[in-house]
């Protein structure tokens, strides 16, 4: 009977953990738009239910009435998989991340992660970089010389800063001795990561904001300079479906942050659960708030900053940790 | 070797950093500009030619649709030319109230222009606060004139009517407000790493070359030429006023926006100064009958103003033939009108002399070899209309 246990007790955290994303991500564009609205004196949306509830339910409706534009020139299957691609990676990206501790239920040990496998950082990379692969191609089968210069942007940033994301992350490796999310959350029990990785800690923080391409990352899109970029001639769900990427993958990111150096699901008194939700939320405010904040770098600085900068600085995170890590 | 082929993309005349129907075509090596071509004439609506159509007064609407973020400017330097054909006295009253207002359209002018820069650079907040301080300012011009963005309220001879009561004490509480808050945009900007990177040496021009192209206005301030039609040649009393021409050294965007950022203290101090020394008088010209219509209340009770202003609303005024040219300084440069006249109540030709159009003949010059980025914070740092430019 094991096995049909096993494979019950998966479907329903997928279900669980699908609703509850989609729903969070649904309602992050409306926290989001709404806190820039208060950052900016003005109130945000306010027409569609009370305190504007009803936003993303309206938006949604709307995506799917929309006409469902495939340019003549476009390279067809290229052009429908590309959102499918960065979709699906966006939320196939949640699955290693643990988000509570475990519990027991009807004799059962059940941990609150869908998948605990053993290469869990490995596999977030993977799913991230793949997920680009979503944008590139489709900003280029779209047969737009702005949907080509996002992507062309989206390629070249995704270089820069993924060699230095990994080395960020190999001095947390070696400190935790793991590349399973659940152990390295377990190691997190006496002191969170970013005490001994402040350095790290930053690194990161730059550098998952070029990952999710935002403010002041946002070169595929960059929007006043290539009027939308990669997503130019996408329309209706094929549009929403890269949006949802894009939100999916920043709340994976928070997440990600979140059990990498603030202690996972860790914390006093309350559920492991809520203390997982309410450390995401912050990182996610902290990047609605740096949106609301800064202009948009220029991409050959993006370039030299990673490069320059957060690649060597991350070499020389993973020389000092490894270097420690061995004296002790 | 593959061979190198370049891209030419089409920039507007529909692209959210082109600030109207600027179109740019540009030809990229990878992300480099090659060569950059702006196309204008999207907006052209031949105000030039229905100027040739309307008496005098009536085409004083047609210039606030020329730089419509500058209604009030257009309005001034238009009167300035009529009136200096005609060489008619204005008082002083009404001298220091166009000062006033036209200082404030500047300041509302730099308002738009700095919340859409930023927001074309990706700083996005600035535009809100921007234009908070802007709806203020266009509240108070529309307590003075009854409109916001086209006053027409400046008339030839003096202004249309005297400012309410009102109007004085908001001016002075918006002058305590607004320094503050040009403080608080530079806190968002000034300093902001990202912001110096994107703007600092970036579409740069030196004086000798804005002024071979004759560039006017905070473009050439930037590159460190002292000239501003309100000091070089006084116009509307602005000999009376204490107040500085803030000027750049590098010529670069961000010298630009310095430029424009410390014009809006200057211009808070001529809106007080002028504020606080408004003599009191009449607002139209008194010597001048056959310009200035009669007070509106004599018009109901007295056939001689009756027929005066009859006279004046339909048939216009007729000024001595000869040719005018007058400029002032709007917020983008130096506006001028220049106008001919053949001795009847229509002018025979009027040519706008339109800042933005001069400095956007610059725009190639400033993006040789910059990059994608860099176009739109240069056509961004000129600050272009285009409804000047196609008229």
């Amino acid at each position: 009977m094991e096995p049909y246990y096993y494979v019950i007790e998966s479907i329903i955290k997928i279900i669980v953990v699908v609703s509850v994303l989609m729903g969070f991500v649904a309602y992050l564009t409306l926290i989001e738009r709404k806190f820039l609205g208060y950052l900016q004196v003005r109130v945000g949306p306010n027409r569609v239910g009370w305190w504007g509830l009803l936003q993303p339910i309206a938006d949604g409706i709307k995506s799917f009435v929309k006409e469902d534009i495939i340019p003549d020139n476009a390279d067809k299957p290229v052009y429908v998989l590309a959102p499918m691609i960065t979709f699906t990676a966006a939320l196939s990206m949640f699955a290693v991340i643990p988000f509570g501790d475990s519990f027991t239920l009807f004799g059962r040990e059940i941990k609150l992660v869908l998948a605990d496998v053993d290469i869990g950082l490995l596999y977030i990379f993977a799913m991230g970089t793949l997920g680009e692969y979503g944008i590139v191609l489709g900003g280029w089968s779209a047969n737009n010389k702005y949907g080509l210069l996002g992507s062309l942007r989206a390629a070249a940033q995704m270089i820069s800063y993924e060699v230095a994301l990994g080395l960020i992350l190999i001095g947390t490796i070696i400190i935790a001795g793991s590349l399973r999310l659940t152990e390295i959350v377990e190691a997190q029990r006496g002191m969170w990561f970013v005490v001994y990785q402040p350095f790290a800690f930053l690194l990161y923080f730059v550098a998952a904001l070029a990952e999710i391409n935002r403010i002041p990352f946002d070169m595929p899109e960059s929007e006043s300079e290539l009027a939308c970029g990669f997503n130019i001639e996408y329309s209706s769900m094929k549009f929403a479906l890269f949006m949802i990427a894009e939100y999916l993958h920043l709340v994976t990111v928070a997440a990600l942050i979140t059990t990498l150096f603030l202690g996972g699901w860790l914390g006093p008194v309350l559920p492991g659960w809520i203390w997982f939700s309410l450390k995401t939320s912050v990182i996610i405010f902290i990047f609605i708030w740096i949106r609301g904040t800064y202009p948009r770098m220029r991409y050959d600085h993006i370039m030299k900053l990673g490069w320059k900068f957060l690649f060597p600085a991350a070499l020389a995170n993973v020389v000092v940790t490894a270097f420690i890590v061995a004296l002790r | 070797m593959a061979e190198t082929r370049t891209m030419t993309i089409n920039m507007g005349p529909q692209h959210p950093a082109t600030h109207g129907v600027l179109r740019m075509v540009v030809e990229l090596d990878g992300e480099n500009v090659v060569n950059a071509q702006p196309h204008i004439g999207y907006l052209h609506r031949g105000i030039e030619k229905l100027f040739e159509s309307m008496t005098y007064r009536q085409a004083l609407p047609l210039t606030d649709r020329l730089d419509y973020t500058s209604g009030v400017s257009n309005n001034l330097a238009y009167c300035l030319a009529v009136e200096k054909l005609l060489n008619i006295e204005i008082p002083k009253r009404a001298q220091y109230l166009r000062v006033l207002l036209s200082e404030l359209q500047r300041i509302a002018a730099h308002l738009l222009w700095l919340g859409t820069h930023a927001l074309d650079l990706g700083a996005m907040t600035v535009l809100f606060y921007t234009f908070r301080e802007r709806e203020t300012v266009l509240e108070i011009l529309e307590l003075a004139t009854g409109a916001r963005i086209t006053p027409s309220f400046i008339r030839i001879g003096g202004l249309a009517a005297d400012i309410p009561d009102t109007f004085l004490p908001r001016v002075m509480a918006f002058v305590q407000e607004f320094p503050k808050r040009i403080d608080e945009y530079e806190t968002l900007l000034t300093k902001n790493p990202i912001w110096k990177r994107r703007t600092t040496g970036i579409a740069r021009m030196s004086a000798e070359d804005c002024i071979n192209y004759g560039v006017t206005g905070p473009v050439l301030r930037a590159s460190g030429v002292n000239y501003d039609v309100r000091k070089a040649y006084p116009y509307t009393s602005y000999e009376d006023f204490d107040f500085e021409i803030p000027l750049g050294k590098n010529g670069d965007v961000y010298d630009r926006y310095l430029v424009r950022l410390m014009e809006m203290r200057q211009s808070t101090r001529i809106v007080k100064q002028a504020a606080e020394k408004l003599p009191p008088g009449p607002v139209s010209a008194t010597d001048a009958p056959q310009v200035v219509p009669p007070d509106k209340n004599d018009v109901t009770s007295d056939i001689a103003s009756l027929i005066r202003h009859f006279k004046i609303m339909e048939e216009g005024f007729e000024p001595p033939p000869g040719e005018v040219y007058s400029s002032i300084e709007s917020s983008k440069g130096e506006l001028g009108f220049y106008i001919v006249s053949d001795g009847s109540n229509k002018p025979y030709r009027v040519r706008v002399r339109p800042p933005s159009f001069i400095n956007l003949g610059a725009l190639p010059k400033m993006i040789e070899g910059a990059l994608v980025a860099d176009v739109v914070a240069a056509i961004g740092s000129i600050d272009i209309v285009l409804g000047e430019i196609d008229r």
